[in-house]
């Protein structure tokens, strides 16, 4: 009987621990996953390795440039190894994580029947047009002809030429070192037209430390995909003044031809609009000496912010908005000078504010009111405003003047306001700074998403990342093989999916989960449902060690 | 640029006359007017429209110029492609049965419609974009406008301006009947006028006593319209509404003499010189039988007679860009006289400020004898910030007792005695006239029970449904993991060995 009743209860005892056991094993076998896998949060895999390999990337900006040489421009022995190919290679020495190296391919060769024709003639505008004529030269490239050392091409004290379109002229020279001294020359002539340091620099403001390029450099305005161009006429006084601009005449005439030409860096779009009682946020100061009002170069910057309230910002995109004032002074503060850090006044009577436009002020004469009772008819002289306007345009975008070698001819640029050479300079410059803001956009998404688990990355998300790295490496591999506009283009792809990936609204939804939270959650549930469990795995521990010891025992 | 200075003169030279010098008529014309209706009820309503009309196509690319249309509005008919837009803000409710028919009424909140041109492919998505864009331009949260609140009506609604096809498909509507109107909304609204709020009627608009009004509504209404008698051309045509009714109590202090300063502390000093016309109206229809209820100074050189909304109106015409208007003062303040007041009494009222001031509500009444008058005050329950809430909430608010301070004639006259000699219990209120005496009465407390929210509920929740899974999965597992086992029976219980005791104590053998 009692034997029958152990053997009944170590039956039972086996029973409870198998239970205990199988508890166990549901719980680490079903439970912990499926807590695991609710729980979790869903990031897509992203390239982290590719992203920290973009910080050391190395640009090589690569320039062709293509040597003609005409005949008696260098000694004939030397003709006799054309063509080949010269490089040249020089790293931009900047503080940034970007190693920069621009590299002058030089293909030499001899010139072609209607080159030497072009060239032979008698003015140089005229060859330039006649040699621009049968083809049109890619981005970024130059052609740069070598004209024999007496041609009467060009005035004989001028070494070289610079042209509108992507060309130059160099004047040869009969000696056993031609090439040596005319590469040279070209060099020279190639970074004037092409990649400088500054140009460089300029557009990697944001990125560089402040200390070497100190904040009252220059900086050009962000790069962008498209561009707003808004004209305004202030007129504060409308009682006294009716002020009338021919602003559609003027946009047709100056603005729509300069836009034309640099519509590869991106879209623009011109509207204008006329403001009434919008006035300067500054009180002019009284000059008696000469009876006018001037505005102090130190109270410039406080002119901008009460008028920017009345421009209205723009409604229909999202591109940046560039603001050029034209501003006619209330009668009882005109004229109106705007004074320079010496106090002499500026002779435009305009100033610009880097990244935002310019403003001119635009005095009414004062023959106007003799003898006409108020209000004056005013007409603006659109060709001195628009003057004032494209030049600022040309600063506001980052084109600088050009800096000439010596004795060096050059026309301007034609009616276009700009040279094509400058807008290749301008597409250099926009592709590195896309570029730099591409990386560190991608760089400091992923330091984001490392350090914080609790984001969400959607697939979305993480397709964007991989165009957008794919992007920069595309636009690397361009221009070091000297293709300017598709590097240019996939350089703002970079930008464009770079910049989406990073603004998604998704990344924010489980931002912000607390600890305490979880855990008052938690623990009343799991801790009544894990102490048992672990005790009893604890108990079953325990006696088995005793069970292996005891046969040890008899041993 | 010496070269490009040059081809530029030469183009001068041969455009130059084409391109200006004759003077074309302007192409924007703007008209401005306000209409100042006394209401029945003592108010006063003040109804602005601006309009402003621009005689041009607006193509969807290439260069637009604005000169007093806004630049802002016209992007947006240029982007989205829109025929006709209406957009209201409105705080409070029009109450017809005090104030008779409006102008234009508009329900509370905001309400936007919109007509899209047939060229849209995609309406909604474009809807959807105008009202964020209509959002930011007037600070308002009409971002929250999207398919559950939009409905596309089939007969209401139809276009305002010209249309050639109402193909239902294109129109949109969406009202938000939350959305809460202030200064924010007022501020890009006055943006919009091309005198901004420098000069003309606009000047007008300050945004303290815009508000501090009972019906407060502000419109954009945009719609194409013929620009000449024959409708060869279109234009289009912005039209800024405002209307506000002030309340005769609240800023009036009980008088119902108006003029402008008092309503919107300001005079008119001088006419827009941008508008064609800028006229002020004033209703002076006189009400009842007897005329002359009303009187307006200064006189007005006009006035104008027509049937508006069913009913023959006579309105005093005041024309700011008439020199005579203006001139004589240097300021324009027009002021309405009540002849005859229509009732007597005092009534002040000061509104309460959320945690700042309490309410404030004094009448001076003259109850007729053996009446009863009951003054009987309307509330709504809220709930306070949850911080707010005092150690007790379900025992209830106090709201202070009210005061009836009263002049009651006496039965008997009593003696002009001496006020320094009489005793005390009978001078503590200075009595003027002897055949009345003074009472102050004072009513009970009133004590309100707020609604008080369940302070603990989501933790409860939590806790309860876990202590129900842990006590059924608690009991589930002892079950099936403890060993039972049957106890033999111990020697007797309780009661046997306290039957032994006693069988002891007995000298009995135990059982």
């Amino acid at each position: 009987m009692a034997a029958a009743g152990a053997a009944a209860t170590d039956l039972e005892v086996v029973r409870g621990k198998r239970a205990a056991l199988f508890f166990a094993t549901v719980v680490i076998v079903l439970g912990l996953p499926l807590w695991w896998k609710t729980t979790e949060t869903y990031r897509a895999p992203l390239p982290y390795s590719q992203i920290s390999g973009l910080n050391s990337l190395k640009l090589r900006l690569m320039v062709p440039v293509t040597v003609v040489f005409t005949q008696e421009s260098v000694p004939l022995d030397d003709q006799e190894k054309l063509p080949f190919t010269v490089v040249h290679e020089r790293e931009i020495p900047l503080k940034y994580k970007l190693k920069i190296k621009c590299r002058f391919q030089k293909a030499y060769r001899k010139a072609l029947d209607h080159e030497e024709a072009a060239l032979s003639l008698g003015n140089i505008q005229e060859a330039e047009a006649m040699l621009a004529e049968p083809s049109e030269q890619a981005e970024g490239s130059l052609t740069v002809y070598v004209i024999s050392e007496r041609c009467s091409l060009l005035p004989q004290d001028m070494m070289s030429y610079i042209g509108s379109k992507r060309m130059a002229v160099v004047r040869g020279i009969m000696h056993r070192e031609a090439f040596n001294i005319i590469g040279r020359r070209i060099i020279q002539v190639a970074q004037a037209m092409s990649l400088t340091e500054d140009v460089l620099a300029a557009a990697l403001a944001d990125h560089l430390p402040e200390d070497k390029w100190s904040s009252d450099k220059r900086r050009p305005l962000k790069s962008s995909l498209g561009y707003e161009i808004t004209f305004s006429l202030l007129n504060p006084d409308p009682k006294s003044h009716d002020v009338h601009w021919d602003i559609e005449g003027a946009v047709r005439r100056y603005v729509q031809p300069f836009l034309r030409a640099l519509s590869a860096a991106g879209n623009f779009s011109v509207d204008s609009q006329i403001l009434y009682y919008a006035v300067l946020g500054v009180n002019p100061r009284f000059d008696s000496a000469s009876s006018s009002y001037y505005l102090a170069a130190h109270s410039l910057p406080h002119v901008i912010n009460p008028v920017e309230s009345r421009l209205g910002s723009s409604a229909a995109s999202l591109y940046p908005v560039l603001n050029f004032l034209l501003y006619v002074p209330e009668l009882a503060h005109s004229p109106l000078y705007i004074q320079d850090k010496d106090g002499a006044p500026v002779a435009t009577n305009a100033f610009h504010s880097p990244r935002w436009g310019g403003i001119m002020v635009y005095n009414v004469d004062p023959k106007a009111y003799n003898g006409s009772q108020l209000p004056v008819r005013v007409e603006v002289d659109m060709m001195r405003v628009m003057e004032v306007f494209l030049a600022q345009l040309r600063l506001l975008f980052g084109i600088p003047q050009p800096q000439l070698p010596p004795k060096c001819l050059f026309w301007g640029p034609k009616s276009e306001g700009i040279m094509t050479w400058e807008l290749d300079r301008l597409l250099w410059a926009r592709s590195v700074e896309n570029l730099a803001t591409a990386t560190t956009t991608l760089t400091s998404l992923a330091q984001l998403l490392g350090k914080i688990s609790n984001i969400v990355i959607k697939d979305d998300v993480a397709s964007e990342v991989y165009r957008a790295v794919a992007a920069v490496q595309k636009a690397a591999e361009e221009l070091s093989s000297g293709h300017l506009s598709s590097a240019f283009a996939a350089s703002q792809e970079a930008v464009t999916s770079s910049e989406r990936a990073f603004f998604d609204p998704s990344l924010l939804h489980l931002l912000y989960f607390p600890d305490d939270q979880k855990f008052a959650i938690y623990i009343p549930l799991f801790l009544p449902m894990a102490v048992p469990i672990l005790l009893s795995l604890f108990k079953i521990f325990l006696e088995t060690r005793k069970s292996w010891k005891k046969p040890e025992k008899t041993d | 640029m010496a070269a490009a200075v040059r081809i530029f003169l030469l183009l001068l030279l041969l455009l130059g006359p084409g391109g200006w010098g004759q003077a074309e008529p302007p192409r924007d014309s703007l008209r401005e007017e306000l209409v100042i209706t006394p209401l029945p009820s003592g108010d006063v309503a003040a109804t602005f429209q601006f309009r402003t009309r621009w005689d041009s196509e607006l193509q969807r690319e290439g260069v637009s110029h604005y000169r007093l249309f806004p630049k802002a509005l016209g992007q947006l008919i240029s982007k989205y492609s829109l025929r006709e837009l209406h957009l209201s803000l409105t705080q409070g409710f029009w109450r017809t049965r005090y104030w008779g028919t409006p102008f234009l009424q508009a329900p509370s909140g905001a309400e936007l419609w919109a007509w899209f041109q047939e060229t849209v492919t995609d309406v909604d998505e474009s809807w959807k974009e105008l009202s964020n864009v209509l959002s930011g331009i007037f600070c308002a949260s009409l971002n929250f406008i999207d398919s559950t609140n939009t409905v596309t009506p089939t007969a209401s609604f139809k276009p305002l301006g010209l249309a050639n096809g109402t193909d239902h498909s294109f129109l949109r509507y969406a009202v938000l009947p939350r959305e809460v109107v202030c200064t924010e909304n007022l501020t890009p609204w006055k943006k919009l006028l091309p005198c901004s709020s420098k000069a003309g009627l606009s000047v007008l608009l300050k945004a303290d006593r815009l508000f501090h009004t009972s019906y407060h509504s502000q419109a954009v209404h945009i719609r194409p319209v013929c620009r000449n008698a024959r409708c060869t051309s279109v234009s289009w045509e912005l039209r800024q509404t405002l209307s506000v009714v002030f309340d005769a109590f609240v800023t009036g202090q009980g008088k119902k003499d108006w003029s402008l300063f008092r309503m919107f502390s300001r005079t008119l000093t001088e006419p827009c010189p941008l508008a064609s016309e800028s006229r002020v109206y004033v209703d002076i229809t006189s009400y009842g039988q007897d005329n002359e209820t009303l009187e307006v100074y200064p006189p007005p050189l006009t006035t104008y007679q027509d049937v508006i909304l069913g009913t023959r109106k006579t309105y005093a015409v005041y024309d700011l860009l008439d020199a005579a208007v203006v001139s004589n003062s240097r300021s324009l303040n027009i002021q309405l006289k009540w002849k005859r007041p229509p009732e007597n009494g005092y009534i002040h009222y000061q509104p309460a400020q959320d945690r700042m001031q309490p309410h404030l509500l004094e009448m001076l009444i003259q109850l007729p004898a053996n009446s009863i008058t009951k003054v009987s005050i309307q509330f709504e329950r809220a709930l306070l910030k949850w911080t707010e809430y005092t150690p007790d909430p379900n025992h209830g608010f106090y709201v202070s007792p009210s005061v009836l301070s009263a002049l009651v004639p006496s039965v008997v006259a009593a003696k002009p005695g001496d006020w320094e000699e009489s005793p005390l219990f009978n001078s503590l209120f200075p009595v003027s006239d002897s055949s009345s005496y003074f009472v102050r009465l004072y009513t009970e407390p009133l004590l309100v029970s707020l609604p008080t929210p369940d302070f603990s509920m989501p933790y409860n929740v939590v806790c309860l449904t876990c202590t129900v899974v842990a006590v059924c999965y608690g009991s589930f597992y002892n079950l099936l993991t403890r060993t039972f086992q049957i106890e033999e029976p111990r020697k007797g219980g309780l009661v046997k060995r306290l039957a032994n005791l006693i069988r002891r104590a007995r000298g009995v053998p135990p059982l």
